[in-house]
């Protein structure tokens, strides 16, 4: 059945960068329409696991299928004309562009006008803060408007499947609710399947159907996000309880 | 203030004496004091009258001058500003199209340099300052094309105007051969790689005698023609104009500048010119908005190379000689300066820049041997007063006053 084909699918993926090998051996499922969630501490390869998707760090070994279609020896421009978004780690939005003129690029691989102009809108609608600096410089904003713009150029490009690396990396905790009050909306308003990585496990975990744990390049723990929660592992080492 | 200001002062004509006084005085084994202080002195004095006017700036006589003529300066400005830029590119055309009836031979030559110049930096530009990749190495594909249509004109006679789009593919083959395994460098490393690929053309053109002859370089090509039809007598007939005189090899270079404008300007306002910019700002966010980053880089490269191209072939054409001593390093910083200096991504202001650069070193021709030491200067003074470039381009200006910027949110 179509339905039941996950959108997302890493089997036994490895990456190295140079000599040291990233991943080793990573395999996570992806759903249709859901949150997913990739937990870990600093350095364990979750942004790794970002880039080899999207086929900027390529792979050494391994599969990756984006609807049933193998992906890990596309370039990232081929991938993301497949209907995948990426709001990269540290934010990395143009910042001497306007923030018009990040989400049109955002927006570069496609060309219905009509269609372009009603998403700008609904984004608008998303981050209202956004809608206020259409005119300034993307550089110029604070950290969590970046976040926000980086977010929003991904959502530009109307993707299935949107990744999203930290989203609460330095940010205020009152930020960092409406941010993921602004996740869990996109998926309910649009359907868009999330893959979210994130340090902060309590909310990452709070807002995803399922969750994988990551440890030195490698998947250590996968459950439903309720049950990784409750569990004693997950509790000690990213919860600090 | 002042007497922080009388300090530095001081400490620069020291500066400026440590430097200039050996270079300038001595001359193989001898000293020759009066040459030497002359020259220190003279950059003294300069720094002298900066001095006194700032005193008299602070003193208060000077503000009252400049606030009394600013409403009147930017009356002038708003007026300047009013008119529309179609006049102005109107006005420059005109004078371009009169420039070779009125100037002498001299000066119709250093016109048609100007032209070139102005095609390689606007070449250079699209590689430097829309894609955001320095290329030090940028005349070898000036060079690719002088010696295309040399070698194809006296091995093959095939005439000016074929050569031309034939130059055009080699220039961007060479533009791909340097491009490609460049792609994954940046910054420094790119640079020293395009400046290595840029002697290793020059050296090749130098040494493979069989075919280039080498350092004697190769002369004889034929100048470009004009066929035109004609009904003089009677019947339709074909008339052959050779481009021999000056003038109309002026014209020729003008046509040529005039379309890598209109070119240029158009690539810098289409999609292609908006993704490159993307590169140039976040090379891994343009990425993942789709950007092909691969095939753009390389096309910056291939389409700077061909602009380079089809004026070195007029460059071989307009001397009926080329030599391997054309394309040195220095050219490629002269190309670069003129981008850097008119304001990187720029087109009036490379354009300014490749005049200027032209026109300087032939003004400063009285100086002799100290030439090259005005220009620097000039150059130098150019980059403390204006960083941004003589026309910076709007989006550079922001780059570079983004500091400022910055400090003007918080407060």
């Amino acid at each position: 059945m179509a339905n039941d084909q996950p959108i997302l699918q890493l089997k036994d993926v490895h990456t190295y960068y140079g000599n040291i090998h990233a991943l080793k051996g990573v395999s996570i499922t992806i759903p249709k329409g859901g949150i997913v969630c990739l937990i870990g501490a600093n350095g364990a390869g979750k942004s790794t696991t970002l880039m080899t998707t999207f086929g900027i760090q390529p792979s050494t070994k391994g599969e990756i299928f984006y609807q049933g279609r193998a992906i890990h020896k596309l370039q990232p421009e081929e991938i993301a004309a497949l209907g995948m978004a990426q709001s990269p780690e540290g934010r990395q939005i143009f910042p001497n562009m306007s923030v018009h003129e990040n989400l049109e690029m955002g927006a570069y691989l496609r060309n219905n006008k009509k269609e372009i102009a009603k998403d700008l809108d609904w984004v608008f609608t998303l981050f209202p803060r956004l809608q206020e600096r259409t005119g300034q410089l993307g550089g110029t904003l604070s950290g969590g408007e970046q976040q926000m713009l980086a977010i929003a150029r991904a959502l530009m490009q109307k993707p299935t499947l949107l990744l999203l690396d930290e989203p609460s990396l330095g940010l205020a905790p009152k930020l960092v609710e409406v941010i993921f009050e602004t996740i869990q909306q996109i998926n309910r308003d649009s359907g868009t399947t999330i893959f979210l990585v994130e340090q902060n496990a309590n909310m990452a975990l709070g807002i995803s159907d399922t969750g994988y744990v990551m440890e030195t390049g490698k998947i250590v723990l996968t459950d439903k996000s309720s049950v990784l929660l409750e569990s004693e592992q997950v509790k000690k080492a990213y919860l600090g309880e | 203030m002042v007497q922080s200001d009388l300090k530095k002062f001081f400490v620069y004509s020291l500066f400026l004496g440590i430097l200039i006084l050996p270079l300038v005085g001595f001359a193989t084994t001898t000293f020759n004091a009066s040459r030497a202080f002359t020259v220190w002195g003279l950059f003294v004095g300069v720094l002298a009258f900066g001095l006194i006017t700032k005193g008299i700036r602070h003193s208060g006589g000077y503000v009252n001058l400049s606030d009394s003529l600013a409403p009147a300066r930017n009356k002038i400005k708003d007026k300047l500003l009013a008119v529309p830029a179609k006049y102005y590119i109107l006005a420059l055309l005109a004078f371009a199209v009169i420039y070779p009836m009125v100037a002498n031979r001299y000066l119709v030559d250093v016109g048609i340099t100007c032209l070139i110049y102005i095609v390689l930096g606007l070449g250079l530009n699209i590689v430097v300052g829309l894609a955001g990749l320095l290329d030090l190495g940028y005349i070898a594909f000036y060079a690719v094309g002088a010696y295309t249509y040399s070698l194809l004109n006296l091995n093959f006679g095939i005439p000016f105007w074929f050569c031309i789009p034939i130059g055009i593919g080699f220039g961007c083959i060479a533009g791909c051969i340097i491009g490609y395994p460049t792609l994954k460098m940046r910054g420094d490393y790119l640079a020293i790689v395009t400046m290595g690929f840029g002697e290793i053309i020059r050296l090749m053109l130098n040494n493979w005698d069989n075919l280039t002859d080498g350092p004697n370089g190769l002369y004889g090509m034929a100048k470009p023609t004009l066929i035109y039809p004609s009904i003089a007598d009677g019947g339709l007939t074909w008339v052959t104009f050779h481009l021999k005189s000056l003038e109309s090899l002026y014209f020729l270079v003008l046509g040529i500048a005039i379309l890598t404008v209109i070119g240029v300007q158009r690539l810098d306002r289409s999609r292609i010119g908006r993704a490159w910019v993307a590169i140039r700002e976040d090379e891994v966010a343009a990425e993942l908005s789709g950007v092909p980053t691969m095939w753009l880089k390389l096309l910056a490269y291939a389409l700077g190379a061909s602009f380079a191209s089809v004026v070195g072939g007029f460059f071989a054409a307009k001397l009926s000689y080329t030599n391997p001593n054309f394309f040195i390093f220095m050219e490629s910083c002269i190309v670069l300066c003129i981008v850097v200096l008119g304001g990187v991504g720029s087109t009036p202001g490379v354009i300014v820049a490749a005049v200027i650069l032209s026109a300087v070193p032939e003004i400063f021709r009285d100086l002799q041997s100290y030439r090259m030491l005005a220009f620097g200067a000039a150059m130098a003074a150019m980059m403390v007063l204006k960083p941004e470039g003589l026309i910076p381009a709007t989006r550079r200006k922001r780059e570079l006053h983004a500091s400022d910027h910055h400090q003007h949110e918080e407060s």
